[in-house]
């Protein structure tokens, strides 16, 4: 992705039009998602209304809700209030382990097709395509059937005799889990992949003609060479995981709610509290924001070097 | 050599990579064809769902919703397309300009907004000027989220052309947009199609901008899907995700070999 932006630019064939080449894209971005994005940072200090709408006055309260408890009729002295917290770091844990899962299953993955002779390669590379390409709900609904009660899964352990009766699995944090690491295992392979594949292996033969042992090499001298793609991969699993709501709305149910069910239910569900909702996708963006301003920070610096 | 690219363990965790992402799909085709209506045994092979989603009682419904899918993904993924297109060339073809990274981070924007936020926001923004929400306002949010998908295909592709093809065309006195049209966009070619086809799947899969900006009683496949879902997984769903899938992958194989063709040209 960086490497899109020319930095010299050897062709100005275009420069006197450019101008009108890029307002399409600056009009559309800017007008309906730039635009929407600052309002919706306007919609969070605003007063909700008893019906779901909004009044244009400016409050604090979605804010002082989010983190304040003040009690059922607003007089009691504030405490900390956990159920948003508590919703908010189940997302952080739930996104961190699903990115730590994806890395020990993606990169031996990642650094077996790229090891793979040429003509093989592709084909391999192309079976870890297709599912990245699959409709993600149809991906999720898919899990949901295979892990329920009385789903195939629970079926054939029963067949075996491994277990007399189902395990309860849907409904069940491990089933968020579950979901969000098969969501987003694809988003991991590809990038370490792509790094992997540029990597020079002329560096293990060094490291093995020094008497370096094999796990060494990967940990010492692979590792830190192909770092950017990890990162890139965690980046790419933990901030759509963070805020993923079909992976908590379908397998895990009303008891394990993450960052996107709140928000969607401010909007669409029985809660209706417009405000409410823009300030938790406020903190929501927020975040993520502040891990990806890290991310470029830490990128820029490793390209100085 | 070959055996200190080898690690032990890490073909099975390949393997087991695969197997997790494929078992809970195959699973599903295989029980689309399953003509008992309990949803896990099997009765015998049967296309009784297939002909439950095409000729039931629901037909006209999924139909409905297949249209609405089309329509707004092949109209979102053309503009998505040439909106992309012009900013690459901008991007790539336009010298350095002030506000050039920043245009940059603009055309990058919707891949960093998690895509709930982009729902919300957008939402927020048709409510409050009073935007009827319907079938136009579903297009709109997909054009912007496809821009950068259909972006990247085509300014990789752009940045691989050498720049000596437009140059000697406009020193033979060919107008900039002859320049483009007759010399540049047959060699952008293979990545315009990629473009379009990636923002073409992008917007048949997307269900959270959809499920926010849809007004009552327009569905796309996805949120048609997903309400079905919510009563419980029938086996019709089955045959209908299955049906999805294929589309997917056929889109997906068709994006590989023109990419493949795009290379071997070169």
């Amino acid at each position: 992705m960086a490497g899109l932006v020319p930095s010299s630019g050897k062709s100005a064939a275009f420069a006197p039009a450019r101008i009108w080449l890029m307002l399409p894209s600056w009009a559309s971005i800017g007008f309906f998602l730039l635009l929407p994005v600052l309002l919706m940072l306007v919609y969070s200090f605003l007063t909700k209304e008893f019906r779901g709408g909004v009044v244009w006055e400016f409050s604090l309260s979605s804010y002082d809700r989010f983190f304040l408890d003040r009690g059922l009729f607003g007089d009691e002295p504030p405490q900390i209030e956990w159920t948003y917290i508590a919703i908010f770091w189940r997302s952080a844990w739930q996104a961190g382990l699903a990115t730590i899962l994806c890395l020990i299953v993606g990169f031996p993955t990642a650094w077996f097709i790229a090891t793979r002779p040429s003509h093989t390669r592709s084909l391999w590379l192309f079976l870890i395509t297709i599912p990245y390409w699959v409709n993600l709900l149809i991906r999720t609904v898919s899990m949901k059937f295979l892990i329920r009660d009385n789903g195939p899964l629970n079926e054939w352990l029963m067949a075996i005799g491994l277990i007399d009766a189902p395990i309860t699995m849907i409904n069940t944090n491990f089933a968020v889990q579950l979901g969000l690491f098969y969501s987003y295992l694809p988003f991991m392979v590809l990038p370490i992949y792509a790094a992997v594949e540029r990597y020079n292996f002329a560096l293990n033969e060094a490291a093995a003609d020094l008497y370096a042992p094999k796990w060494r090499v990967l940990w010492l001298i692979v590792l830190p060479v192909v770092r950017p793609g990890v990162i890139a991969g965690c980046i790419l699993v933990f901030v759509p995981s963070l805020g993923a709501f079909l992976a908590p709305d379908l397998l895990g149910g009303a008891k394990n709610w993450m960052i996107g069910s709140l928000i969607e239910d401010q909007f669409k569900g029985a809660a209706g509290n417009w405000p409410f909702g823009a300030a938790v996708a406020m903190v929501l963006l927020s975040i993520v924001l502040v891990v990806l301003f890290i991310y470029a920070r830490s990128h820029a610096r490793a390209s100085e070097q | 050599m070959s055996n200190l690219k080898r690690y032990p363990g890490f073909l099975p965790m390949t393997i087991f990579c695969l197997i997790l992402l494929y078992a809970p799909l195959l699973i599903v085709m295989v029980y689309s064809f399953n003509e008992s209506a309990s949803i896990t045994r099997w009765g015998g092979f049967s296309l009784v769902w297939y002909r439950d989603v095409f000729f039931g009682i629901e037909a006209a419904k999924y139909k409905a919703a297949a249209w609405n899918s089309l329509i707004i993904a092949m109209s979102a993924a053309s503009c998505a397309t040439v909106i992309a297109t012009c900013a690459a060339l901008a991007m790539l073809r336009g010298g350095s300009f002030t506000g050039k990274s920043a245009s940059f981070a603009l055309i990058n924007l919707p891949l960093m907004v998690p895509e709930i936020v982009t729902a919300v926001a957008t939402l927020i923004f048709f409510s409050s000027i009073g935007f009827q929400r319907g079938l136009l306002t579903i297009l709109v949010a997909h054009i912007v989220f496809c821009i950068p998908f259909a972006y990247l295909p085509i300014a990789a592709r752009l940045q691989g052309i050498e720049a000596h093809y437009e140059q000697a065309a406009m020193d033979l006195y060919a107008s900039r947009w002859r320049a483009f049209r007759l010399v540049l966009m047959p060699l952008m070619m293979p990545g315009i199609i990629a473009g379009f086809l990636l923002a073409f799947i992008i917007s048949l899969d997307d269900f959270i901008i959809t499920n926010f900006v849809k007004g009552a009683g327009i569905e796309t496949l996805p949120t048609a899907i997903f309400g079905a879902v919510k009563q419980g997984i029938k086996p019709d769903i089955m045959a209908i995700s299955t049906c999805m899938l294929m589309v997917s992958v056929l889109f997906v194989t068709a994006s590989y070999f023109v990419n493949r063709l795009g290379n071997q040209n070169n």
